[in-house]
């Protein structure tokens, strides 16, 4: 048990504060209710994939920069392939754009490995890439969604505060994640970020695991990417405001930048803890341009004590 | 060299080459070894040990020359490939992913958890539970568990590099035991060492390595000890002593300007004790990993030591940050340049950098004088400064040169100097030495670590040799020939003379 919370400890922490967060906002907004927490979580969906995705690179010791680009891309795409889709149409649609979100990515990861050119760069240079590509797809918002995609992602499922959208992140990450993470695979991608070198020596191959965790980056974003169109209907061209948001709330979710640490649960949860604070601030109608101060500063101060906590926690 | 008789050998690798742009890292390196045996794989510095291991392991491809096992040719391009051709390789570094449990590390190399477990226990670590992280293991756990994880694959070839380093005596004992049961049974081994002790109670052959070509092939007995360091050293003992002594050493008088005593810091260093005075070249000679990168760590503040004191002028120190060993005068350059220079900046930013910072944080920088001192030192350097723009286009060598320069521009009391000429060229060493002979003629304090031997006669008042974390002994450069160096260095006593 001792060991579980210590292992969990940052895990059970940003639940702890979520559930601080509920509370604080049923204060401010009494009326928050059923329907108030299916539009947090249908809003938060595909900043919960951006941030899978962004968590899957960062514990591969990398970062993506294109992970917005690539949502527009994926967006897109779902938008023109559905238009006038019937139902067998919509399913090869879907599994199109989850097989060109997996090539994205895969490109993104090649292109590190082979150029030797630092993941920063690349993906900087692919984030304007995969923006032209959006446009050249699709030169101003249009397309359409099939319609009884959208019913996956909006009302309730077995309980009345069950939100169909947060199942639906739930079954696809677990879906992706909990297989890959037991997986020999997984374990390499854990290796590389932690240790380069030693995982080089235990016999894993550095640069395909590399291209592995950004093609499952890339997957991830392509869910985003579609939950996007499924929602709003239509496909939008312009990347929306994930990359700085994903890697928020990464870092707030306890994978650390450089590699090795964390898991997706962790970031998952801070993205949603960094939704509602914007929720509630709108909600508190605080002026917007102080919403993102407070952003800013819980990111530092949450990150910060952790970081003083497990200094404490090492010398007892 | 004996050519292998009867039955084939389980390993043989012939003629390897290798070369990194123009330097040769390996002319013709060979081993042999058969099924059982022990083989000690020698040599000093440089002479291209660490390159053969990592061709033997698939860490690096080799530009010719052939390596079979059990007859059959391999062509081992990554480690995975080499361990499934049957070499398993323990490295000085723990192989081990610090952010994965036991178990996870054991799954991601596929090695069977029982046998894993056997070893472990049969090697003495208690109390090892298979989700402890590897990232909260001490250093020597990890090694324990390296080489666990290596026998519990049962590989036809185990490759043992500086096993024993950074492991408590009575672990070392059950490693030894361990290997040599196993060789009983069958299992080969290739074991690298720099502990004839260990050597001489472990293994059957002794392979011997100079200038990247094998020069030496003898089974272990009496007194091989001597014969090995010769082939070590090859033309160098022929040399003779003082040939290179430019030194006249001067006995150090009144009290000295750094006292150090019974330091211990990390897993190396465990008690050294040394005087450095006013105007004395101190030289450190040690093998590599024995304790002197955390000597030097500690004296420049970046390492708190464990135990032991230090001190400058008489006054005990205790430093918590570089600033503070500076304060006190003590100045270190590091062995990587890198480390000490800003690149894109100019020479003469670069010598001038030390005296900014000791002006007042927001006083004006005085031109006048900083031009006239720069001036000067790049004059006494010999800079070539048709690329003085940016530090990044000078030579190495020139770049060493500006490293220590800038302390003659400044003025120091105490200068630390950390391996500072390796990779450079024989003319520039040469001016390496006389800068640092100035600085002490000057009345600085110079502690002077070298990889290479043959400097310390040139450069050096005296030297203390460090082996294992102890000072094992202290020499004058008039005695400090390669071959006196040379096995003091590997822990051999001084006083029984080489074989001549």
């Amino acid at each position: 048990m001792t060991r579980l919370i210590s292992k969990q400890g940052w895990v059970l922490g940003l639940l702890a504060f979520l559930a601080l967060l509920f509370v604080l906002t049923t204060v401010i907004q009494p009326d928050f209710g059923i329907s108030g927490l299916d539009s947090l979580s249908r809003a938060t969906l595909p900043f919960a994939f951006a941030t899978a995705g962004m968590a899957v690179v960062v514990i591969a010791g990398g970062i993506d920069l294109s992970v917005a680009s690539m949502m527009a891309v994926a967006g897109v795409s779902a938008a023109v392939l559905m238009d006038g889709a019937g139902g067998g149409g919509t399913v090869l649609a879907v599994v199109g754009v989850l097989a060109i979100g997996l090539a994205m990515g895969a490109i993104n990861g090649a292109a590190i490995v082979y150029t030797r050119v630092p993941d920063i760069v690349v993906t900087l240079a692919m984030l304007f890439v995969w923006e032209g590509v959006a446009l050249l797809i699709l030169k101003a918002p249009g397309g359409a969604a099939t319609p009884w995609l959208r019913e996956l992602i909006v009302g309730n499922v077995i309980f009345p505060w069950l939100p169909r959208s947060f199942v639906f992140l739930v079954v696809c990450v677990a879906v992706i994640w909990i297989p890959l993470s037991r997986s020999r695979l997984g374990l390499s991608i854990y290796a590389i970020g932690s240790n380069e070198l030693a995982a080089y020596r235990s016999g894993v191959s550095v640069g395909l695991t590399r291209i592995a965790a950004y093609a499952v980056c890339g997957l991830f974003a392509a869910l985003g990417g579609l939950t996007l169109t499924m929602s709003t209907g239509i496909g939008e061209p312009i990347p929306g405001p994930y990359l700085m948001a994903s890697v928020a709330a990464v870092v707030l979710g306890g994978v650390v930048l450089g590699g090795g640490r964390g898991a997706l649960l962790g970031p998952i949860i801070a993205v949603f803890i960094l939704r509602l604070v914007r929720m509630d601030l709108t909600l508190a109608s605080v002026d917007p341009n102080v919403t993102t101060i407070v952003e800013g500063t819980i990111m530092v101060v949450v990150v910060m004590l952790g970081g003083v906590l497990a200094m404490k926690g090492r010398k007892t | 060299m004996t050519e292998p008789t009867g039955a084939s050998p389980l390993l043989d690798a012939r003629g390897v080459k290798k070369h990194f742009g123009a330097v040769i890292a390996l002319r013709d390196a060979s081993l042999t070894l058969k099924k059982g045996e022990i083989v000690a794989l020698m040599g000093a510095n440089g002479a291209g040990k660490s390159t053969f291991v990592k061709i033997l392991t698939g860490a690096l491809r080799p530009d010719g020359g052939t390596i079979r096992i059990r007859g059959r040719e391999t062509k081992a391009r990554t480690p995975a490939e080499a361990q499934r051709a049957g070499l398993m390789p323990v490295y000085q570094e723990p192989s081990l992913i610090p952010d994965l449990d036991v178990a996870a590390n054991l799954r991601l190399c596929n090695t069977p958890v029982e046998p894993f477990r056997h070893w472990v226990d049969q090697l003495g670590i208690k109390g090892l539970r298979l989700d402890d992280m590897i990232g909260q293991l001490p250093l020597a756990t990890l090694r324990i568990l390296d080489l666990a994880r290596a026998l519990a694959i049962e590989p036809e070839v185990l490759m043992l590099d500086e096993m024993t380093a950074a492991l408590p005596t009575d672990l070392v004992e059950r490693v030894l035991q361990v290997v040599r049961a196993q060789a009983d049974a069958g299992q080969s081994v290739i074991y690298i060492s720099h502990r004839f002790t260990e050597i001489s109670e472990l293994c059957d052959r002794a392979t011997v390595l100079r200038d990247g070509a094998t020069v030496g092939d003898l089974p272990i007995e009496e007194g091989v000890e001597e014969r090995i360091v010769e082939l070590m050293l090859g033309a160098a003992l022929g040399a003779g002593r003082g040939a290179g002594t430019d030194v006249t050493s001067v006995a150090p008088e009144g009290p000295p300007r750094v006292k150090v005593r019974n330091l211990a810091a990390g897993t190396k260093l465990s008690d050294v004790s040394l005087d450095l005075h006013r105007g004395e070249v101190l030289g450190v000679v040690a093998l590599e990993g024995q304790g002197q990168d955390e000597l030097f760590e500690a004296l420049a503040g970046v390492r708190r030591p464990s135990s032991g004191s230090i001190e400058i002028d008489g006054k005990a120190m205790s430093f918590h940050h570089p600033d503070d060993a500076i304060a006190a005068g003590l100045t270190f350059v590091p062995g990587d340049r890198g480390d000490a220079l800003l690149m894109q900046r100019s020479v003469r930013e670069n010598i001038a950098l030390p005296l900014v910072a000791r002006i007042g944080k927001w006083g004006a920088i005085p031109m006048k004088d900083e031009a006239r001192r720069v001036t000067d030192a790049i004059e006494r350097l010999q800079i070539d400064t048709r690329a003085q723009g940016e530090v990044q286009r000078l030579s190495g060598g020139n770049q060493q040169k500006v490293t220590i320069g800038r302390w003659i521009a400044t003025g120091v009391e105490t200068l630390l100097l950390f391996d500072p000429t390796r990779g450079i060229d024989v003319r520039t060493k040469r001016q390496i030495y006389e800068l640092v002979r100035k600085l002490a003629s000057e009345g600085a304090s110079v502690l002077f670590y070298t990889s290479e031997l043959g400097e310390v006669p040139m450069a050096c008042d005296r030297a203390v040799v460090i082996f294992n974390g102890r000072v094992v002994d202290v020499i004058e450069a008039a005695d400090a020939d390669e071959p006196t160096l040379l096995r003091a260095a590997y822990g051999l006593s001084a006083e029984e003379e080489l074989p001549a």
